[in-house]
């Protein structure tokens, strides 16, 4: 089952200087194993080198130094046309002078597939991705019907791989959402290996068995989505991937699996170290979800909220029970009604502010902290995490 | 309320004469192009309404008639007896071989050396891209005098090493056509090119073309537009050469430019004004399907 399809050894791809520069480290020797039958996600900003890792993969770009093996062979040398894969387009580059079945039947062509057959198939590839215009042209499609001639051209035959470069960019939001779902369950019915090219972390967690996060032609952190999400390496992949709070501190102890940070003012907070080896004293980040985080009230409620209906004794005796959680005394400094949720700004320590995320239950009562009000603020120790700086 | 409001001078004076300045400008905007154009064109009306001219003298409008043009067909000849129709269809017929297989020869060239500045990636590259427009731009007498001097040291080269003793002719004029549509047609494809989105040659690799069906299948046909108004705007300005062929065509090549210059050399005859006309006509028609087709080409995206 988990058979490696590519491996992506040491890769490092230079792009020559052009006059007066520095010349382009684009990717910095990574190493990745994508196994077959994968959806897998290379996932960062623009210039990170996500693209030009793929158009090495597709042999569009050879790799300065390293290796790339398709199905245990070396691709080295090997040019696109001869590569097992194939390659659906961010801007799809359909051919404007040929129809689309035409555009879907090029492939086949090209491998000596005989004329009826290659019509025969392309047409069963078009209706698979439900599509009917086959003898219009390309620019007579709208952007979504474009988007699935192009998939169709690459999918018709059936590469070992499924290059995805941004696919679903152009798209509105709706039709993207659309798209996300009968991409997931193509991938699924094919059983192809997809690597899947995007800087839209949701679409990355969405579609994706795995993602590979990179920065500036590194990979930062490779594994499934919730890893990612729940466990990031670094404060770049915690920073990309949803919102995080990001606290600075001073590490004061580590205890197994709980670090105790100092931050200034004195407070201590504990949270889950990264890397049990670092240093006492480092400057140390804590990173933790808005969403992670929970409020009750210290001082009397200025207002019957919900959590006020509770008397804040009850919650912390109720809390002390359970183990391994942090507490921390702030003051709301900021509140932002956003429908689903409310988001507080709360001051911590001297100066370090949180950011808070609390669920509305349908119910104005909800908005219960007011600015001004002292709240206590707690996490589960593992949820926070003990980033080096 | 008037007494709150702030006092705004008004200059009526100021404000008539500015107004008067605009109007001028306006007008100005319309006299300029029109005494550009009468520049340009003038000439050229002159000598197309005076093809049509009942006398033989070209000061004075005498009426309509067709003469000069059916001299031109008929070989009736005209009063001074120099116009010779089976020259005139011969010089023709050189001016179109020559313009044909210089055509042929700078659309193939052009159209490589643009695939290779567009696609091509190698050091120098922006160099030779500056030296492509230099045969448009130097004056066309230094073309034709460079020309005629490497003709003559190749031939001399030539002639010294072998005993084979070659002159210029109808060789050396086509091949000096080449030498100055090949800038022309590298230009125009250069420009269609360009325009093409590179991820299709890539997408065709992708889908297992090589490179040379690639070029077939996608690149040629999405450019062809491109090369035939190259090569009609080459074609063109082969047919209407003179100084590059004067200079390299030796004794026994004429083409229509250099017939045309030999009949003046005395005097102009109306049937040198209608040959004119028709000269002009199709190299009015050939610019304009060629602009029509990189009009097209804009278009196509």
């Amino acid at each position: 089952m988990q058979q490696v399809g590519i491996e992506i050894k040491n890769v490092v791809k230079e792009f020559p200087a052009r006059r007066g520069e520095e010349p382009v480290r684009a990717v910095d020797n990574i190493s990745l194993q994508i196994y077959e039958g994968e959806f897998f996600a290379l996932l960062g900003p623009s210039g990170c080198g996500k693209t030009t890792t793929l158009r090495m993969i597709a042999g569009f770009e050879e790799p300065s130094s390293g290796e790339i093996i398709l199905r245990g062979k070396p691709v080295q040398g090997v040019p696109p046309f001869h590569r097992p894969v194939n390659t659906v387009f961010q801007d799809y580059a359909l051919f404007p002078h040929m129809t689309v079945l035409q555009n879907v039947m090029f492939g086949l062509e090209m491998a000596g597939v005989n004329k009826q057959e290659a019509r025969q198939r392309a047409a069963a590839t078009l209706e698979m991705v439900r599509l009917k215009q086959f003898d219009r042209k390309p620019r007579q499609l709208s952007g979504g019907q474009q988007q699935r001639v192009a998939l169709a051209r690459a999918l018709v035959k059936q590469p070992a791989v499924l290059l995805l470069d941004e696919p679903l960019g152009a798209l509105d939001l709706k039709l993207r959402k659309e798209m996300q779902y009968e991409l997931m369950q193509m991938q699924e019915e094919l059983n192809m290996t997809f690597v899947y090219v995007t800087h839209d972390q949701e679409e990355a967690l969405t579609m994706c068995d795995r993602i590979a996060v990179m920065d500036r032609g590194k990979v930062l952190q490779v594994g499934r989505g919730n890893e990612i999400y729940e466990t990031p390496h670094s404060r770049f992949v915690a920073d990309f991937i949803g919102e995080t709070n990001f606290i600075e501190g001073k590490l004061t102890a580590i205890n197994g699996k709980k670090a105790t940070v100092m931050l200034p003012g004195g407070v201590e907070v504990e949270a889950t170290p990264d890397q049990a080896d670092t240093p006492m004293n480092s400057s140390v980040t804590v990173a933790i979800r808005p969403e992670k985080v929970t409020l009750v009230h210290i001082s009397p409620p200025t207002d019957q909220g919900l959590n006020a209906r509770v008397s804040t004794a009850e919650v912390m005796s109720a809390i002390e029970t359970e183990e391994d959680r942090t507490f921390v005394p702030g003051t709301i400094i900021f509140s932002n009604y956003i429908g689903t949720d409310t988001r507080y700004t709360v001051r911590i320590g001297e100066n370090s502010t949180l950011i808070v995320r609390e669920q509305n239950f349908g119910n104005f009562k909800d908005i219960a902290f007011k600015v001004g009000d002292q709240v206590m603020v707690f996490w589960a120790t593992e949820n926070a995490r003990v980033l080096i700086q | 309320m008037a007494t709150r409001s702030m006092a705004i001078h008004i200059d009526e004076g100021r404000i008539r004469r500015d107004l008067t300045v605009r109007k001028a400008g306006k007008i100005g905007m319309i006299l300029e192009p029109l005494f550009a154009y009468f520049f340009l064109w003038a000439p050229i009306i002159v000598l197309v309404v005076f093809s049509f001219n009942d006398s033989r003298s070209v000061a004075t409008w005498r009426g309509f008639t067709l003469r000069w043009y059916g001299n031109i067909l008929s070989g009736a000849v005209g009063a001074e007896a120099r116009f010779s129709t089976e020259l005139m269809l011969s010089a023709l017929g050189t001016s179109l071989v020559v313009a044909l297989i210089a055509t042929l020869i700078a659309t193939v060239i052009g159209t490589a050396v643009s695939m290779s500045l567009v696609r091509g990636n190698y050091p120098g590259k922006s160099l030779v891209d500056g030296l492509l427009l230099l045969p448009v731009v130097i004056p066309e007498i230094t073309q034709a005098v460079s020309l005629l001097l490497f003709f003559s040291a190749i031939f001399d080269f030539v002639g010294t090493t072998t005993g084979v003793r070659l002159s210029p002719g109808i060789g050396t004029v086509i091949i000096g056509h080449v030498v100055f549509n090949i800038s022309y047609v590298a230009i125009v494809v250069r420009a269609r090119l360009a325009d093409m989105n590179p991820h299709l040659e890539e997408a065709a690799s992708d889908l297992g073309a090589n490179p040379w069906r690639t070029f077939w299948r996608v690149t040629f046909p999405l450019i062809l537009p491109g090369i035939i108004s190259g090569a009609l705007l080459a074609f063109t300005l082969s047919l209407d050469d003179f100084v590059v062929t004067f200079f390299n065509s030796g004794p026994g090549t004429t083409t229509l430019p250099v017939y045309v210059y030999g009949l003046i050399k005395l005097s102009v005859s109306p049937e040198i004004n209608a040959l004119s006309t028709l000269m002009l006509l199709a190299s009015t028609v050939l610019i304009g399907i060629s602009m029509a087709l990189q009009g097209r080409n804009a278009g196509r995206g």
